[in-house]
């Protein structure tokens, strides 16, 4: 197979260089000069990361293939600058059995656009009983290292004990969605004034608050490892600084949404807004940016959850929760935490890519676009600014909550295990991903 | 006006002017030939998503009493995702030539969405949407306090000086904050009543003040008490812990009843439940101003449905 040479992009967005690969891997970095059979990738004025890891992605398939399947996530997942997505468990069947963890993880082997891993459920059905086929999944082939029932909390607190203490014998984690089910029941919007004049149901910051305050407890008490997903509070931020503080294993993600949007945005009763955890108060967006960039919260998970229109054009207690996110991740990033000087490019390639890959167990993200590393690698256009629109999805759902807002920052390439998948700005097709990605499987085996 | 959609967008002129329109409506109620024919030819469709017999019969005879063709689509109980119907039903109606949809709904904000979609071009009139707004409710409210105080004399007034009192389960009601926000617009100084729990979050920001004891607050000297209907299963919810508990707390007792000032109104959106909001003394009291609610009501759905369907007076000169 022929090789890439990427010239002259800012890695890390400090050092100029040039990235050669071969065979999936980045064989050298430096001043390069182009050989023969070369395709030659000009990065004048790119910035080279790694590629991004998205700890928290609904693929939905198996059972929820008119929102989202493997080839059109990992498709959206390529275009956002992703090389590797956990897809979680919430699927039909759930992802509770090694069958179903191992036929998602061959889908996404098969399509090539991007590294599936699998998340495996907690609870049996995600309905909160008895434990799932933890051993069986994490002894499978596809190796699953993270539990979660996101979508529902592991409420019991004594099933959630047992959880934490049970996924450790496999170096595994328990990603918990914090969410008092009694306290919630119904919820529709951030719990507030705002929610009180437009006669929604109200979701309460203290029902996060409360099972992340339990939850952290209980790691500390079992010694164990717990990921906390889309952390939406200011009060929620508190209680992961106070448990870090205290040694704690835990470790947590914020969404771009919750980073850039407010609930100000219901206010028009748009149900593309409706998402779970709810958008949340201006001064928790600025809490929980604040708390990325001092690494109180550790990553930026995307929570990607696709639905079709009529799940959004209906009243909002009607309409599914949720947004699409892999495409606009990095935009919303860039506008959020670059352009306000509170992170470097180099901290996303922390947040966005080794440390996710990190929770997850993930292999070949530590040390990010350096020679000897797997390939896979992102090229992003810090200059470009676009008013965003479905038409830069690239999934099989259109629910962005960020039409008609300017967001800077644009994917132009993306190589994952050495195949590009996007180049240009432009998803590569299908067929040649596959095809390219089946023959560096045969060239690694051979 | 495009749309009626709630009262926190009506100015205090808009609201007045909707008042008196109605009173030009009450006053051919005592003619021979009641009906006009104002709305000949123009299709008016009642979508009920949820019953409410009362409303859909006031908007009804509203309706035809202006001439307009009347279509009721109850469209409750489908086994599709109700708000793809919500979407098909709709533009199904405006294929038919609907000149304005009178929606009640059980989610917040239907008809908001419909109003803004760009599914429809009619115009949309806010029959009651979920736990949100009830606007013809509070302006009936509104015309009924204003012609017990003013009688012949009520043109062109607003409500100020006026201190009215709404008692119970704010959290859930629609009637609540619609009026709130008319009768505050108006001029009027509401005072709401509730044990916290059926009080919404943020009510510190409304425009009101706020009572946690009933007696307190009819201790002052107030000119309508607005008693709100009380859903017994909100019990179950452990809202409050008995329907005793709340009729004693919170209800109208024939004594609360007793002690009110001689001009104090009793006001009720209806269906009452005697004996738990309030005690048959009060309900059926000469001050009790039920049946009146429901006659103007009637006269505010055609204001409405005039100013909405035939163009607004300042429009058409």
């Amino acid at each position: 197979m022929t090789g890439l040479l990427i010239r002259g992009a800012s890695v890390l967005g400090q050092s100029r260089d040039d990235i050669r690969v071969r065979d999936g891997r980045i064989v050298a970095t430096g001043s390069l000069v182009a050989e023969l059979d070369e395709r030659v990738i000009d990065a004048e004025g790119l910035v080279a990361l790694p590629g991004f890891v998205d700890l928290h992605t609904h693929l939905r398939e198996p059972g929820g293939e008119a929102s989202e399947t493997v080839l059109t996530g990992t498709r959206a997942a390529a275009a956002g600058g992703f090389t590797a997505v956990f897809a979680m468990a919430n699927t039909s069947p759930v992802a509770d059995t090694a069958g179903v963890v191992e036929q998602v993880q061959q889908l996404g082997e098969q399509h090539g656009y991007a590294t599936v891993r699998p998340i495996g459920a907690v609870t049996a059905g995600l309905a909160g009983e008895r434990l799932s086929e933890i051993g069986a999944m994490a002894r499978s082939r596809a190796a699953v290292r993270v539990f979660s029932d996101d979508g529902h909390c592991v409420h019991d607190a004594l099933l959630m004990r047992r959880a934490l203490e049970y996924v450790a014998t496999f170096d595994g984690v328990i990603a918990q969605h914090a969410q008092e089910p009694r306290l919630t029941a119904g919820a529709q919007m951030n719990e507030g004034a705002l929610s009180g004049e437009l006669g929604l149901a109200g979701w309460p910051a203290v029902a996060e608050e409360a099972i992340i305050a339990r939850d952290v407890l209980l790691a500390q008490h079992t010694g164990a490892r717990l990921h906390v997903c889309h952390v939406s509070t200011a009060g929620s931020v508190e209680v992961i600084r106070w448990a870090k503080a205290r040694g704690i294993a835990v470790t947590a993600e914020v969404t771009p949404h919750h980073l850039l949007l407010t609930e100000e945005l219901a206010r028009g009763y748009d149900a593309h807004f409706k998402v779970n955890p709810p958008l949340r108060r201006d001064e928790d967006a600025r809490a929980l940016r604040e708390a990325l960039a001092d690494g109180t919260i550790d990553i930026v998970a995307t929570d990607h959850a696709p639905h079709p229109a009529e799940a959004k054009e209906c009243t909002w207690a009607e309409a599914a929760f949720g947004m699409v996110g892999l495409e606009s991740a990095l935009p919303v990033l860039q506008s959020t935490m670059i352009e306000t000087g509170m992170l470097g490019f180099a901290d996303i390639a922390r947040v966005l890519s080794s440390a996710p890959a990190a929770i997850g167990r993930l292999e070949g993200y530590a040390a990010p676009v350096q020679e000897g590393v797997p390939a896979n690698l992102v090229l992003v256009d810090p200059s470009a600014r676009r008013t965003w629109s479905t038409d830069d999805l690239r999934g099989r759902s259109a629910n962005t909550p960020y039409r008609g807002i300017e967001l800077a920052g644009a994917i132009v390439a993306t190589v994952h295990a050495g195949v590009p998948t996007v180049l240009d700005g432009v998803v590569r097709p299908a067929e040649e991903v596959a095809t390219a990605a089946s023959a560096a499987r045969e060239a690694a085996r051979g | 006006m495009k749309h009626l959609l709630s009262t926190r967008d009506l100015d205090r002129e808009t609201a007045v002017s909707i008042l008196d329109i109605a009173e030009d409506m009450a006053r051919t109620a005592d003619r021979e030939v009641r009906k006009l024919p104002t709305l000949r030819g123009r299709t008016v469709v009642n979508l009920f998503f949820e019953d409410s017999t009362r409303t859909r019969l006031s908007f009804e005879s509203a309706a035809k009493r202006l001439s307009a063709d009347v279509i009721t689509f109850s469209a409750k109980g489908s086994s599709v995702s109700k708000g793809e119907s919500l979407k098909d039903t709709a533009q199904t109606l405006q294929a038919m030539g609907a000149d304005a949809i009178v929606v009640r709904h059980h989610g917040s904000g239907a008809a908001h969405l419909l109003a803004h979609s760009g599914w429809i071009e009619a115009h949309v009139l806010n029959a009651g949407d979920g736990t949100h707004e009830h606007p013809t409710q509070a302006l009936l409210d509104a015309f009924t306090i204003r012609q017990r105080c003013y009688g012949a004399d009520s043109r062109g007034r607003d409500l100020s000086g006026m201190r009215v009192v709404i008692v119970g389960d704010i959290l859930h009601s629609r009637v609540a904050r619609s009026n709130v926000w008319l009768l505050t617009t108006l001029g009027a100084e509401v005072h709401l009543v509730a044990p916290r729990t059926l009080l919404p979050s943020g009510v510190e920001t409304w425009p009101v003040r706020v009572h946690e004891h009933l007696e307190s607050a009819l201790a002052l000297d107030v000119d309508a008490v607005m008693m709100l209907r009380i859903q017994q299963e909100r019990m179950h919810d452990a809202f409050f812990p008995s329907a005793r508990e709340y009729a004693r707390e919170w209800g109208l007792t024939a004594e609360r009843f007793a002690a009110l000032g001689p001009d104090t109104m009793v006001m009720h959106p209806g269906p009452m439940n005697r004996g738990l909001e309030i005690s048959s003394a009060a309900a059926d009291s000469a001050r009790s101003t039920v049946l009146d609610q429901v006659t103007n009501g009637v006269f505010i759905r055609m204001a409405v449905l005039y100013l909405l369907v035939a163009g607004s007076p300042e429009a058409s000169a």
